[in-house]
């Protein structure tokens, strides 16, 4: 189980026009581990997920999952196939319930067609409730159940990042992409989610990979770290390592 | 010789009719340009501008054709229609710009109607005669193709007001304002520019230049009805799409284009054709290259 | 088994009400109230039409209001269902081919909805493909582009009567069930249309309330997200467009049946607005909005026309003048209640808010919030 590489690029490049955004990024994660992305502002993190989870295609090189080559893939394919992720900007659904939220994730595994659902099946019935149970469930586990028929965005901040991950996790990921989870956290907040993170992965058998700033939460949870600046890499390590490693130094400090 | 003759002949219409879409498509994308709003109005400003004319000839009792007549005409017509583009964004825009992009759009939509069935309850619905205020002669060109002097005044003075507004909003300060506020509406605010007021300088040009194409295709169609906006306007903004909305020379470029390949596909084709045409190019262009000719592409942010 | 019995009973049951109630409204025509008929003719195409407008409604409700896709080529659909079904019956059903027994005549009457709708679904189908590539405002216009292109493409069919129309299409089947006195038991066509009026708010409130629902409404509030959380948009969207294209089609036939006559320029991109007007105004996302918006718009021209022949001793003469011109202000008061609507109140009246009957019977504490699409505001 551990030692194996459930996601991996290779020389992996995105161009914008004149700008390089990500450039020949080798990456490789461990099934299992909690994996650090981090960097100055700007340096091209959030554009790392984005191709990872197929919202971007890069311009060269290739991304590996499970295995399978994605690069070009659908987001929604590589969410089927057991990626998922939150956002460096809440993107809840609005209009919806807390409930719903989640309840919307479990899309992937509904066993519930257009067709029962307009003629109220049995299928449908039996698929609904299946859906509000594990939803529930996964709300308890945050700390969210209280709040299941409240409008998410009535939400206080820090409860919808924690609302953001419980819906990612709906999809039954195998890697869970974590974008600045620690953004907007007071420190009491920023402790519960490392016990959080910690707890999930154990509970959930997830891979982790998160993109922070934070620096005491990177260093308190991460296994391993990978320092991006200016799109390219430039350090990989353990916490301790990259800490001490000069070239991060100077990419935080400026030259 | 013949098919040169009449390609030639053709292409002076096309270029014509072309003129006319370029000058309303100029609205549409300077509007777009500062609003990133479609301004569904602007086709019935065009009529409104016609009408303006037509009303001014009966204050003024025009009825004889002359250059005194042409001007004020299409002066105060010009002006009319600036003051009604002002009015409508200070009334009907401005107040629904904080909300989403498709209340605005949707607000446009209910502006476009007021106009026309205004207009058809007002000016009633049956069409009217523009009257001359120019003597209409054909002048001969070479080998035999004719074009008509009220269709060379159209070229000469679409290309006059396309120039103007070229130094306008390329060589001066306020010219300057409204491409900044094109670029980054916030940003411009913080410079210190007044963005209402750009936004509003840019309704009223973009409206005068509306007018001025509805005077001019009254001289040359004669007919004018209340409806006459919404074919027209819609196939000016299929022309702005084309040569890439936001951008001024993409409005003349993609005006023209239309104009010219609309009156081939009318004169070789069938005419019948010409209007679904228009609509097909919208759909070809927006699948294809939805930033137009000219345009380029914005990212949005994930 | 126990979904097939549920279905058949509340089909059953539907027929029956909308029967009863078309019976009532016929009936009364025999009679009269305080010296004017209670109801006319034209009193019941007036209704027919605003169960064709409920069913137009509800259905885009759908596309702009659930899934946020604004489409403003929905005329289009209708005109399509309306001609195809048309074809067919007056095919099979006047002329030569006339003199049918009443089985065979529903039968083919039955079909011919059926082909308009899946013709208008086709139709669905192709116009929800760009929408895949375009969002908000772009979409919005080629939607117009497609409903402008299917009005201009039938008027130069002659099979179909071209610019001028298509005349003789035959009325509805009708079935007497009953002759008592003055009452006249019927189900024609005020019962055909509300029973699909019916049909259409059940089949969306169904799609609405489930997993295929939420997907659509999370497509809404955040594409992105809903792509990242294993949706595929695309297939959503264009599902979306099929199936409302389907039921505008179907309703595009009713209509076709009611008037017995088609014009191409009625389904014109104005007649598009007139449905948005009607879901803008009751509120998006919302299928009693879009019911309310059907009655009130369709019925207001009737409203007026009424106050327009109102006379009343203490009304000066000025007034009794203006009010003369509102059926002519129809329009000019359509566009400026949309203004004003955007204006004041950009959700609409009921702002998202659905009647829901486990809402009123205290079973759910959910509370709904304006469902106005949101975008991030670019500048």
């Amino acid at each position: 189980m551990a030692g194996q590489v459930i996601l991996e690029t290779n020389n992996c490049t995105i161009r914008f026009g004149g700008l390089v955004a990500v450039n020949e990024l080798n990456l490789s994660i461990q099934e299992g581990e909690i994996f650090g992305l981090i960097g100055p502002n700007g340096a091209g993190k959030t554009t790392i997920f984005n191709l990872l989870t197929g919202v971007y295609a890069p311009t060269s090189g290739t991304i590996k999952f499970l295995g399978k080559q994605v690069q070009g893939t659908k987001p929604c394919k590589i969410s089927a196939m057991g990626m998922s992720r939150t956002f460096q900007n809440i993107r809840l659904f609005s209009s919806m319930t807390v409930l719903e939220n989640v309840m919307t994730a479990y899309h992937v595994r509904t066993k519930q067609s257009m067709v029962d659902a307009i003629f109220r099946s049995f299928n449908h019935q039996a698929d609904e409730k299946q859906q509000r149970d594990f939803s529930m469930e996964l709300l308890s586990i945050f700390n969210l159940a209280q709040y299941a028929n409240e409008l998410a965005p009535s939400l206080p901040y820090g409860s919808q990042r924690r609302l953001e991950i419980a819906r990612a996790l709906a999809t039954n990921p195998k890697l869970l992409l974590l974008d600045e989870p620690a953004a907007g956290m007071n420190p009491q907040e920023s402790i519960e989610l490392m016990h959080l993170i910690g707890s999930i992965r154990e509970k959930f058998k997830l891979t982790v990979v998160l993109v922070e700033h934070n620096m005491k939460v990177v260093m308190g949870v991460c296994e391993r770290i990978q320092v991006i600046e200016y799109g390219k890499s430039i350090a990989l390590g353990t916490p301790q390592e990259v800490r001490n490693d000069p070239k991060v130094i100077e990419a935080y400090l400026g030259g | 010789m013949e098919f040169l003759q009449q390609l030639m002949q053709q292409l002076i219409n096309g270029i014509v009719q072309g003129s006319i879409y370029a000058l309303i498509a100029l609205g549409y994308t300077m509007v777009y340009g500062v609003l990133r709003l479609i301004n569904f109005a602007h086709g019935d400003v065009f009529m409104v501008g016609a009408y303006a004319g037509f009303y001014t000839a009966a204050v003024f009792s025009i009825s004889q054709p002359s250059i005194g007549a042409l001007i004020l005409v299409m002066t105060s017509s010009m002006i009319a229609a600036a003051l009604l583009g002002t009015i409508i964004e200070r009334f009907a825009y401005r107040p629904v710009r904080k909300f989403s992009r498709l209340t605005s759009l949707i607000t446009a939509i209910g502006v476009s109607l007021l106009l026309e069935y205004s207009a058809q309850f007002f000016f009633g619905a049956t069409p009217k005669s523009f009257p001359t205020v120019l003597k209409v002669q054909t002048i001969t060109l070479f080998n035999n193709i004719t074009i008509s002097n009220d269709s060379i005044l159209i070229i000469v003075v679409s290309i006059f007001l396309m120039i103007v507004l070229n130094l306008i909003v390329f060589k001066t300060k306020l010219g300057k304002a409204m491409r900044a506020v094109s670029f980054n509406l916030d940003v411009a605010k913080l410079m210190g520019i007044n963005t209402d007021f750009i936004i509003s300088f840019t309704f009223a040009l973009g409206s005068a230049l509306a007018a001025a194409a509805g005077v001019l295709y009254s001289i040359h169609f004669i007919k004018i009805d209340p409806l006459m906006g919404l074919l027209t306007g819609l196939k000016a903004f299929v022309a702005a799409v084309l040569g890439g909305i936001g951008n001024i020379t993409g409005a003349v470029l993609g005006g023209l284009l239309l104009g010219i390949a609309e009156t081939m596909v009318s004169g070789y084709i069938s005419s019948s054709y010409k209007d679904v045409f228009a609509f097909m190019i919208l759909i070809v262009i927006l699948l294809v290259k939805p930033a137009g000719l000219l345009g380029s592409a914005t990212q949005e942010k994930v | 088994m126990n979904t097939f019995l549920r279905i058949a009973a509340w089909f059953g049951a539907s027929i029956v009400v909308v029967t009863i109630l078309e019976s009532i409204l016929k009936s009364l025509k025999n009679y009269q109230i305080m010296g004017s008929d209670i109801i006319t003719d034209y009193g019941l195409s007036i209704i027919g039409l605003i169960g064709v407008s409920i069913s137009l409604a509800v259905s885009l409700q759908l596309i702009n209001g659930y899934t946020g896709q604004f489409s403003l080529g929905h005329a289009g659909f209708m005109a399509i269902g309306g001609y195809v079904s048309a074809f067919i019956s007056k095919t099979f059903l006047t002329g030569q081919a006339s003199g049918k027994g009443f089985i065979a005549t529903l039968f083919i009457y039955i079909i011919a909805l059926i082909a308009g709708a899946i013709a208008s679904a086709i139709a669905g189908l192709i116009v929800g493909i760009p929408s895949l590539r375009l969002k908000g405002d772009y979409l919005a216009i080629v939607t117009l582009g497609f409903g402008e292109i299917i009005r201009l493409v039938i008027e130069t069919l002659d099979v179909v009567g071209g610019p001028r129309g298509y005349i003789g299409i035959p009325k509805f089947p009708v079935w007497k069930w009953l002759s008592v006195g003055g009452f006249e038991g019927t189900f024609s066509s005020l019962s055909w249309i509300f029973l699909f009026a019916i049909l259409t708010i059940i089949i969306i409130h169904n799609i609405v309330n489930s997993s295929f629902g939420r997907s659509l409404i999370a497509i809404r509030e955040n594409e992105i997200a809903a792509e990242a959380m294993g949706i595929d948009t695309a297939f959503y969207k264009v599902s979306a467009f099929t199936i409302s294209a389907a039921l505008a089609g179907f309703a595009g036939g009713l209509y076709a049946h009611l008037y017995a006559q088609l014009v191409p320029s009625t389904f014109n991109f104005v007649k598009s607005v007139e449905i948005i007007i009607m879901i803008v105004f009751g509120g998006m996302g919302s299928i009693t909005g879009a019911v309310l918006g059907a009655v009130v718009l369709t019925g207001l021209p009737e409203w007026l026309r009424i106050m327009a022949g109102l006379r009343a001793d203490w009304m000066p003469n000025w007034l009794a003048t203006g009010f003369s011109y509102l059926p002519d202000l129809r329009m000019i008061i359509y566009s400026s209640l949309l203004i004003i609507t955007m204006l004041v109140r950009p959700q609409g009246i009921l702002g998202g808010y659905e009647f829901s009957l486990s809402r009123i019977l205290g079973k759910s504490k959910k509370n709904q919030a304006p469902a106005t699409s949101k975008e991030e505001k670019k500048s």
